[in-house]
């Protein structure tokens, strides 16, 4: 790797190592959060493998809400809730944050 | 004479498509994806002999169109192979955004590119609208006279663009039937011989060494992107004096050495072509029968078009009285082709600078004989005499 010590950047705008991606923040993207109603959930978990930004917050087993560094309001996870269930609601982001 | 017919008899008669085909396989890339194009086709079609008849190790990928060819190439370069492809006009037009993403990922692709005309009108005859099109994609190009030169530009490709200095994709430039379907006498290097010059490729980095992960093609923003461009800029700059290093080992090794520029009677001439490819051939026999009528003419033929070696271009036009730069394509910009404003720059500002003026020839296979190359070289001549150019840009043979 001998050019990229010589060159500042990266040869070919390569990022050198992998799991970079938990140090960039994305929520700054969001205009609708997503909101979890946990009386209805019954933790299927498809919202976390359906999530693009591994932003579902699982802890043993069970759903329990959105890490909002890195969900970037997408509604993907509101979408997949399977249709009986709905626990998902996406809502303003301005409304939420001064809620 | 002896000697004369000793060399003939080492040498084989080959197409310069063939002679290509045969040097992909003394290289034996890693990866060859193509999609055959009128007049490279039988560059691939002759590969796929040598792959089907199991004379290559390459994986060769037949796709469905040449952006689909370069893709692969990418692919497979992002995977750390060797990769190889070929093709011409319409085909690299096709391939034209994944060209500046194999150059700006700095793969070192190497393509064969026949040049032919562009389409619109269809036609499948040599002019250089479609590496000329290319010239600022980040490639590396060579353009090649014979069908020596195009085989033994092959090798040198490969070292060029891996070179650690450089890495950076190389097209290899041939005319289009001229070149590629016309037989001549090359000689031919050993298997052994291309084996120790090319070597093994060991890339920077592969997506497929999962103990040291990287991601490629990731976005960047205007805080980075632009020294991204930086680097890849002085990457493409540095690669004249990896051509001239290369060309010389190779001159070793095979007794063929390749400069950046092939001057031909020039340190003497009041009055000179400045040409690519094969038209520089027919220039060349221009200038023998001219020389023999006492005029003094010459003829300078850029090898390496892309990094464009200017200060060596103005070195060697320096002190010469007129020069006709002549394209084979039009920039189609109202002020000649892209050979001619380029030369015509590097001359800008050098003590004894001479006049310069840029004609359009050969589009679409338009012929190009010794007589049409010694009237260029009689309105040159007038230019010199009047001490000015009367048109600076215009069309010849039309
Ligand atoms: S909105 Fe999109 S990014 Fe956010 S948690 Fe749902 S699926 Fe993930
Ligand atoms: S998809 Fe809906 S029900 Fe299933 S875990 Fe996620 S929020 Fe709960």
């Amino acid at each position: 790797m001998s050019s990229e010590k010589k060159n500042k950047m990266p040869l070919g705008g390569i990022i050198n190592k992998g799991g970079t991606c938990e140090d960039y923040d994305t929520g700054g993207w969001r205009k609708f959060r997503p909101i979890l109603d946990k009386e209805k959930c019954i933790d299927c978990l498809i919202c976390w493998a359906m999530c693009p930004d591994s932003a579902i917050i699982v802890e043993d087993g069970k759903m329990v809400g959105f890490n909002l560094d890195h969900c970037k309001g997408c509604g993907i996870c509101d979408v997949e809730c399977p249709d009986k269930v709905k626990a998902i609601a996406m809502i303003d982001e301005k409304v939420a944050k001064k809620g | 004479m002896a000697s004369s017919a000793k060399k003939l008899k080492d040498q084989v008669g080959l197409t310069g498509n063939s002679a290509v085909a045969l040097a992909m396989k003394q290289i034996n890339p890693d990866v060859c994806p193509a999609y055959p194009i009128t007049p490279s086709t039988a560059v691939i079609e002759t590969f796929s002999d040598y792959f089907a008849n199991g004379e290559v190790d390459t994986e060769f990928i037949t796709v469905e169109s040449e952006h689909s060819a370069m893709s692969a190439c990418v692919g497979a370069s992002a995977a750390g192979a060797r990769v190889m492809t070929a093709t011409s006009s319409q085909g690299l037009a096709l391939m034209w955004e994944v060209l500046y993403i194999a150059s700006g990922m700095r793969f070192p692709i190497v393509m064969a590119t026949v040049n032919r005309a562009l389409s619109s009108p269809i036609n499948i005859h040599c002019d250089h609208s479609d590496s000329m099109g290319a010239r600022d994609s980040g490639w590396i190009q060579i353009y090649s006279e014979t069908v020596q030169e195009a085989y033994d530009n092959m090798f040198q490709a490969i070292r060029i663009a891996e070179d650690k200095r450089v890495l950076t994709p190389a097209m290899v430039c041939m005319d289009g039937f001229i070149t590629s379907h016309a037989i001549e006498n090359l000689t031919l290097a050993t298997d052994a011989e291309v084996k120790g010059f090319v070597g093994d490729y060991t890339p920077e980095h592969s997506l497929l060494d999962t103990d040291n992960p990287v991601t490629m093609g990731a976005m960047t923003m205007p805080d980075s992107y632009m020294n991204f461009k930086f680097e890849q800029s002085n990457a493409i700059a540095g690669a004249k004096e990896v051509v001239v290093e290369i060309g010389k080992e190779y001159g070793k090794l095979t007794g063929r050495e390749y400069g950046l520029l092939d001057c031909y009677n020039l340190e003497d001439a009041d009055v000179a072509i400045v040409v690519l490819s094969s038209a520089a051939g027919t220039t060349k026999a221009a200038v023998d029968e001219l020389r023999k009528e006492g005029k003094k003419v010459g003829v300078l033929r850029p090898r390496l078009y892309r990094p464009f070696p200017h200060q060596e271009i103005a070195e060697a036009l320096k002190g010469i009285g007129a020069v006709c730069v002549l394209d084979r394509a039009d920039s189609m910009s109202g002020f000649g082709g892209p050979l001619f404003t380029d030369i015509r720059s590097a001359l800008y500002g050098i003590e004894n600078a001479p006049l310069v003026m840029g004609r359009i020839f050969g589009l679409g296979g338009r012929d190009f004989n010794v007589a049409n190359a010694k009237e260029v070289f009689e309105e040159t001549f007038k230019a010199l005499e009047a001490g000015k150019i009367e048109k600076t840009t215009g069309y010849i043979t039309i």
